[in-house]
């Protein structure tokens, strides 16, 4: 079990989200549908990090910012 | 079928005293539901009204309003959840609070990300209906959702419908009329009690309880901390999964839709060729076919030769005036000039009136009237208010802005944009902004104008003043880009390169400086990426279609006052007062001639007006190219002016306006200096 934040995840790893950042960016993923606990898809990794997550349809695109302050373990 | 663009909404603030009281007394129905979910073609199909539908968080702010049968119905811009994040969330917060039943439209390929509103709707206690809009999507997709243990667990009736084939949009009436309020979660409801046992509605004590200040403030309690919300929504969170677990099956094995384009687009190394290869397109279709072909027949054929002529003449028929026909060679340039004078109007000089003619019919002549009577030279004169606006307008601007907007149109609903917002997310970063922000930048190559109004879905404050100014000072808008691109045409590659490379390099330096000169930090990206699809054309040519006629509208007023005050300024000598004014800048310092003077008056009403007066001008090349970088660095239109000020307030607006003056001028003599 690694444990790392989501701008260090490699492309097409499966990785669980361990902890999201508070406040705002918590409520934006939890309506989107990413909630602590889940598990998603690194679909792509953008140079400069920015990061691309799938859950089973929905995909987000992340700045590499704010992926830096999301905790996740690799699975 | 009536159709009104979106003038013809109403934002809730400006109903008057009377229309509130008469919607007391019908009951309100609101379509809610995501962004780009479809409700738009669902309230078309109930009103008969139309509105404009967009693949993008931002485009429909204001709410539009109808009839259907003894209801209000009421259309929302897409929304995640309800509260107070942004002013589309503001303003559908309202309009739901205020409502009798809500319509819920889901995208049934998107269960888990829109039944998160649509619980949080039940949870506010309100009588609701749910649309499980793209049903027909599901079948090809393989996907299976159990519609009725949906509607078990939800408590509210479901019922499938396809905004493409209307499939199920019969039975949206019985949606309205059976609307009831949904199953609630029992540990939420008790704690909603305590606040409904002080008088407070359900919806409103739900969106206290969420931590929404504005509400808590309207009922004079205590908000509660973010906490609470967190707790709320993580629960809600959990549901939402329990239910889509329950219902949706997928029969793929790998259980993911690979969508290949969109993937394809988002990577640098793929994206770059994919973007340059649709500006490729973009250019041939707007640049070459349209700008060249088309408006070549619609404005020298149809709007010189066929219509300003044959008005022109008419007007001299029974008035003093003197033509000048200039005979042009194959390669344009002007070989023998005939003058035409009738003191008392060509009738009274039939043989004369002949000989005009029969020369005027050869294709390669061009033709000036000038008037001596003063009013109708404003009108029908070189500047003439009734001839230049008409031709302008009609047979140049027209047919231009219609293969901007469709281009504008493709892309946003393909869901290509957010896509290249994220391919260039990095790029971005590195002058303050993120990718979203190439939104409003794109946007703004069709108008400025709406540009800023989307400047709104930026994070901060700070993007939106970085991006408000790169509007106003770099990017030329669809019609002022055309103008340039026929000045540009026949001009070779050169002055091409220049333009681009000076204008780049002020985008470059600008948001630079404002980068480092403005405090605070720049919101990083996050970003719903929608399954990317063929557009309708169905949607694209009737969204296409609103909007030009909708620039149109406005355009021709600005239009209108900017011909006409030209054309005062030139019949009271105030035209030539203003060239000698800046003549010293003009010719010396841009190296143009004085009348082009005329542009930066006409310039201030209309970016693509100052640069139409350019066109008359005879320009050698490196001129014009001084010209369009001038010209593109000026201020932005009236409406635009008007439009940022509302938006970024007096002092940033005017500073930014004052700023273009500046930059304008130096930049484009800089340039002259170097290449004339």
């Amino acid at each position: 079990m690694t444990k790392m934040t989501l701008d260090k995840a490699k492309k097409g790893s499966r990785v669980t989200i361990l902890k999201l950042p508070s406040g705002q960016y918590k409520v934006q993923f939890l309506r989107l549908g990413i909630t602590e606990g889940d598990s998603v898809l690194c679909s792509e990794r953008l140079p400069g990090g920015t990061i691309v997550i799938q859950k089973n349809r929905q995909e987000i695109a992340i700045g590499s910012d704010l992926a830096k302050k999301i905790k996740i373990i690799l699975q | 079928m009536s159709f009104e663009n979106s003038e013809n909404a109403y934002p809730v603030e400006q109903l008057t005293e009377n229309q509130k009281v008469s919607q007391k007394l019908k009951e309100k129905v609101v379509l809610v539901g995501n962004p780009n979910v479809g409700k738009s073609c669902i309230f078309n199909y109930l009103s008969g009204m139309y509105v404009d539908v967009s693949n993008f968080p931002g485009t429909t702010i204001s709410i539009n309003k109808s009839f259907y049968k003894d209801k209000e119905i009421f259309d929302t811009p897409g929304i995640y959840g309800v509260s107070s994040f942004n002013d589309e969330e503001r303003v559908a917060k309202e309009i739901i609070l205020s409502s009798d039943i809500v319509l819920n439209v889901v995208n049934a390929l998107h269960l888990e990300r829109d039944l998160f509103l649509t619980l949080q709707l039940i949870d506010m206690g309100k009588r609701v209906s749910v649309l499980l809009n793209f049903s027909d999507e599901l079948k090809k997709r393989k996907i299976k959702i159990n519609t009725k243990l949906l509607s078990e667990l939800l408590g509210v009736e479901v019922i499938e419908t396809s905004a493409i084939s209307k499939y199920g949009f019969d039975k949206i009436d019985y949606a309205i009329q059976n609307a009831r309020v949904g199953n609630q979660q029992l540990e939420l409801y008790a704690l909603l009690q305590q606040l409904m046992e002080k008088s407070i509605p359900q919806a409103e004590a739900l969106l206290i309880l969420e931590g929404d200040e504005e509400t808590a403030a309207k009922y004079n309690v205590k908000g509660d901390n973010s906490d609470s919300r967190e707790k709320i929504y993580i629960s809600r969170r959990n549901r939402v999964n329990d239910i889509v677990d329950q219902v949706e099956h997928e029969d793929t094995k790998k259980g993911e839709i690979f969508n290949l384009i969109g993937r394809m687009s988002l990577n640098p190394k793929t994206g770059i060729p994919i973007l340059f290869f649709m500006l490729i397109l973009v250019y041939f279709f707007v640049g070459d076919f349209v700008s060249q072909r088309v408006v070549n027949f619609t404005e020298n054929t149809l709007g010189k030769r066929i219509f300003e002529y044959n008005l022109k003449s008419l007007i001299a028929d029974y008035s003093q005036c003197k033509i000048t026909v200039d005979l042009l060679n194959d390669e344009g340039k002007v070989i023998d000039t005939k003058n035409f004078y009738f003191p008392d109007g060509m009738k009274k000089n039939i043989n004369l009136r002949n000989e005009f003619k029969s020369l005027s019919t050869n294709e390669s002549t061009e033709i000036n009237f000038h008037f001596y009577n003063p009013i109708l030279r404003l009108l029908f004169g070189e500047f003439g208010v009734i001839t230049m606006t008409t031709t302008y307008l009609l047979f140049l601007l027209f047919p231009l802005v219609v293969s901007f907007y469709f281009v504008m149109a493709l892309l946003e609903d393909s869901g290509y944009l957010p896509r290249l917002a994220t391919m260039l997310d990095r790029s971005f970063n590195r002058i303050g902004l993120n990718g979203k922000a190439v939104i409003p930048i794109i946007l703004g190559f069709g108008c400025i104008t709406m540009a800023n109004i989307t400047t709104r879905l930026l994070g901060s404050e700070r993007e939106k003043s970085i991006v408000t100014a790169i509007l106003q000072f770099v990017i030329p808008c669809s019609a002022q880009l055309a103008v340039i691109t026929v000045l540009l045409s026949g001009a070779g590659i050169t002055p091409l390169l220049i333009y681009v490379s000076v204008i780049g390099s002020v985008l470059i330096i600008l948001s630079t400086i404002l980068n480092k000169l403005l405090p605070g930090e720049s919101s990083p990206l996050l970003i719903d990426l929608p399954i990317m699809r063929i557009p309708k054309l169905n949607n694209i040519l009737k969204k296409t279609f609103y909007r030009s006629v909708g620039f149109m509208k406005e355009a021709g007023f600005w239009f209108f006052v900017g011909a006409l005050g030209v054309g005062l300024m030139e019949i009271t000598g105030l035209l030539f007062v203003w060239q000698d004014l800046l003549a010293p800048v003009t010719t010396y310092w841009l190296k143009l001639p004085k009348e082009a003077a005329n542009a930066f008056v006409m310039g201030m009403v209309r970016r693509d007006f100052g640069a139409a007066g350019l066109f008359d001008l005879r320009l050698t090349t490196m001129q014009i190219t001084v010209a369009i970088i001038t010209i593109t660095l000026f201020v932005p239109c009236i409406a635009s002016f008007v439009v940022m000020l509302k938006e970024r307030g007096l002092k940033e607006g005017l500073s930014i306006w004052i700023g273009t003056w500046i930059t304008a001028f130096l930049i484009g003599g800089i340039v002259a200096q170097i290449i004339i």
